[in-house]
């Protein structure tokens, strides 16, 4: 019993350090976003007799562009996620219930295209967006964006939907439900769980990505992951300012995050209590 | 009078002919059960004529129209699964009446025939759970609403109480058949259960790797099967088959023997007793002849025969049946 209680102990140590390793870093950009720029750099860091300051904030709101990046990161993540969901649930419906031979090598191949280093393709795709007038515009991030999760999400939605026995699909048929209906009223309904997952996973994606945003907008088009980015140049590093437009960054997606998760639980437990 | 006319269908998957050139009427109004071994097409059958499958060759009529490539909806055909595939995340009374919804009918009247169903297969306190919140026999019965709702041409069954205990099964059994007659409806129902197939049918059809082995009233099967698979399929306990000069003596290649037309006679086969199994109303004795040929008899309670006594035992011999040595009946 007493080794039983040692070991609980351990045990409950290792995963505490685990999630600190974690979740260190998130929370030394939060803690140093209230520090004055020299404390932020100061060696070694100090937080005790720290001058706390919102000043940090205050710069990076009034320096502006915060309010149209937030806005274009929401457009973007979302619209991107919401494309790339319009053309892989009909294409993972297809590939779940009308298997082919061929299935499973065309979902590997389509998976193959995010073994390939990104900036592989940065010029071609650069000169076509200059020429097709989509550089710094939602639209052209949009676009690639669905494109460039599309495998991704097809796949995990091919996984939730092989749950679904293909019998109540067919049962729907045999009741009358155009293909339409069928997706809608019957396989929809029943991958929701999994689709909320891949929605929110897609979502954040769009949210995270800093390569294409950073190369194809400047301005107009600019979302949080571009916006941050500006703090670390040209006038040298800001620490404090960073890690407050970071913390701004972040937000959002932490607040949707939360909200999603819960609606998550909540509809997963709903047919079950019920 | 016949309301389902199967022409030539074939179903291949790969090399493999699932269905092979299957020909086939079904009577209006009648129970029509196919039966045979796991595997012989009945399920794949089944799907070809819900609409479920695309035949690779053959025709298909309903109500004499050719509906070989219609939509499944448009066929008017309503299928119990064996897995019942009820809509997990809708109440039973949103299941039973789906098909009326997609057809565009008026709320009030769904929800008129839907308690109607309901009522008549004992669903009524059950309409607003969830699939999930009921048990084996009432998701069976929530399945076979779901059907009867529609009024369609026909049913279609698919082994729909294989997954319910023996009790249930055998009233479910007798409730489906009575349902089935009170409406007047056409059913096909599939199983591979012979003794189902016997209690059910007016017309079984006796299926074996995609083929048609016999198709006939209960009886005519059991009385008079065409071939020695059929006669070896229906009935429980199986035929006794004897081959060898046991049979030449019948003039056959080989002969078959149901087990209450077998007799303890004077002159007859000589063999031991191993097994007699009590069934109450009747009891089977198991036999061992000479040469090792096994052979069940039926016996009168009270009349069997102990372990291990030796006999002998004589068919009677209008009941013998005989086949040729390939395998089908003669004379
Ligand atoms: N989708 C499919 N792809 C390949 N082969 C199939 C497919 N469906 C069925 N088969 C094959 O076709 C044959 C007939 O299958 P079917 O399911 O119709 O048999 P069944 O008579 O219903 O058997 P059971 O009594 O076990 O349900 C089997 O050999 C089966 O393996
Ligand atoms: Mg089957």
């Amino acid at each position: 019993m007493k080794r039983g209680a040692a070991h609980r102990i351990v045990l409950t140590a290792l995963a505490w350090a685990a999630a600190l390793a974690v979740a260190f870093p998130l929370l030394w950009t939060f803690i140093t976003s209230f520090k004055p720029e020299l404390e932020a750099v100061a060696f070694p860091p100090r937080l005790t007799g720290v001058d706390w300051t919102l000043e940090n904030y205050r710069t990076v709101l009034d320096e502006g562009g915060y309010a149209r990046s937030a806005l274009n990161s929401v457009v973007i993540a979302g619209a991107s996620t919401l494309a790339a969901m319009a053309l892989a649930i009909p294409a993972a419906w297809a590939m779940a219930f009308a298997p082919t031979p061929r299935t499973r090598g065309l979902l590997l191949w389509m998976l193959s295209t995010k073994m390939l280093p990104p900036v592989g393709v940065l010029m071609p795709i650069y000169l076509i967006y200059r020429d097709a007038g989509l550089l710094d515009t939602r639209a052209g991030v949009i676009l690639l964006l669905a494109l460039g999760n599309l495998p991704v999400l097809v796949w995990m939605l091919y996984t939730h939907f092989r749950e679904v026995p293909g019998e109540v699909l067919e049962a729907a048929r045999l009741d009358g439900a155009s293909v339409v209906q069928e997706l809608t009223q019957v396989l929809l309904p029943l991958a929701l769980p999994g689709l909320a997952s891949a929605f929110l996973l897609i979502f954040t994606l769009g949210w995270n990505e800093a390569f294409w945003t950073l190369n194809l907008t400047s301005t107009e088009a600019a979302p949080l992951t571009a916006f941050m980015a500006t703090f670390s140049s040209p006038q040298g590093l800001f620490f404090g300012r960073l890690s407050a437009a970071s913390i701004l960054s972040i937000l959002p997606i932490v607040a949707i995050g939360w909200f999603c998760q819960r609606q998550l639980v909540r509809g997963l437990t709903f047919g079950a209590v019920k | 009078m016949s309301q389902i006319e199967l022409h030539g269908i074939t179903k291949r998957f790969g090399d493999h002919r699932a269905v092979d050139r299957i020909d086939l009427a079904i009577a209006r109004g009648g129970m029509t059960v196919f039966v045979g071994p796991s595997g012989c097409g009945k399920t794949t059958l089944l799907r070809l004529i819900a609409g479920l499958e695309d035949p690779d060759e053959g025709r298909l009529l309903i109500d004499d129209e050719d509906m070989t490539g219609t939509a499944p909806a448009q066929r008017g055909l309503a299928m119990v699964f064996q897995s019942y595939a009820l809509y997990p995340h809708m109440t039973v009374r949103a299941n039973i009446g789906f098909a009326l919804k997609l057809a565009g009918m008026a709320r009030p009247e769904i929800d008129a025939r839907v308690e109607r169903v309901a009522a008549m297969l004992h669903l009524t306190p059950y309409l607003d759970r969830r699939p999930a919140a009921l048990s084996g026999g009432q998701r069976q019965r929530v399945a076979i609403g779901r059907a009867v709702v529609r009024e369609p041409r026909a049913f279609l069954f698919d082994e729909p109480l294989s997954n319910l205990d023996a009790a249930l099964r055998g009233r479910m059994r007798v409730e489906l058949r009575r349902l089935q007659q009170e409406l007047g409806t056409t059913a096909i129902y599939v199983t591979h259960d012979q003794a189902e197939a016997m209690t059910m049918a007016d017309r079984i059809v006796v299926f074996r790797d995609g083929r048609i082995e016999q198709a006939g009233r209960p009886l005519e099967l059991y009385h008079r099967p065409a071939n020695r698979f059929v006669a070896g399929f229906i009935g429980s306990p199986a035929m006794n088959f004897l081959a060898g000069p046991r049979a030449a003596t019948f003039g056959a290649a080989e002969i078959a023997i149901r087990p209450e037309d077998l007799t303890v006679a004077a002159e007859g086969w000589s063999g031991t007793v191993t097994v007699v199994e009590h069934l109450g109303a009747e009891s089977y004795v198991h036999l061992v002849l000479e040469d090792g040929a096994p052979l069940v008899l039926r016996s009168r309670p009270g009349e069997e025969p102990a372990n291990g006594a030796k006999l002998r035992v004589a068919p009677v011999a209008a009941k013998v049946h005989r086949f040729g040595s390939d395998g089908l009946a003669l004379g």
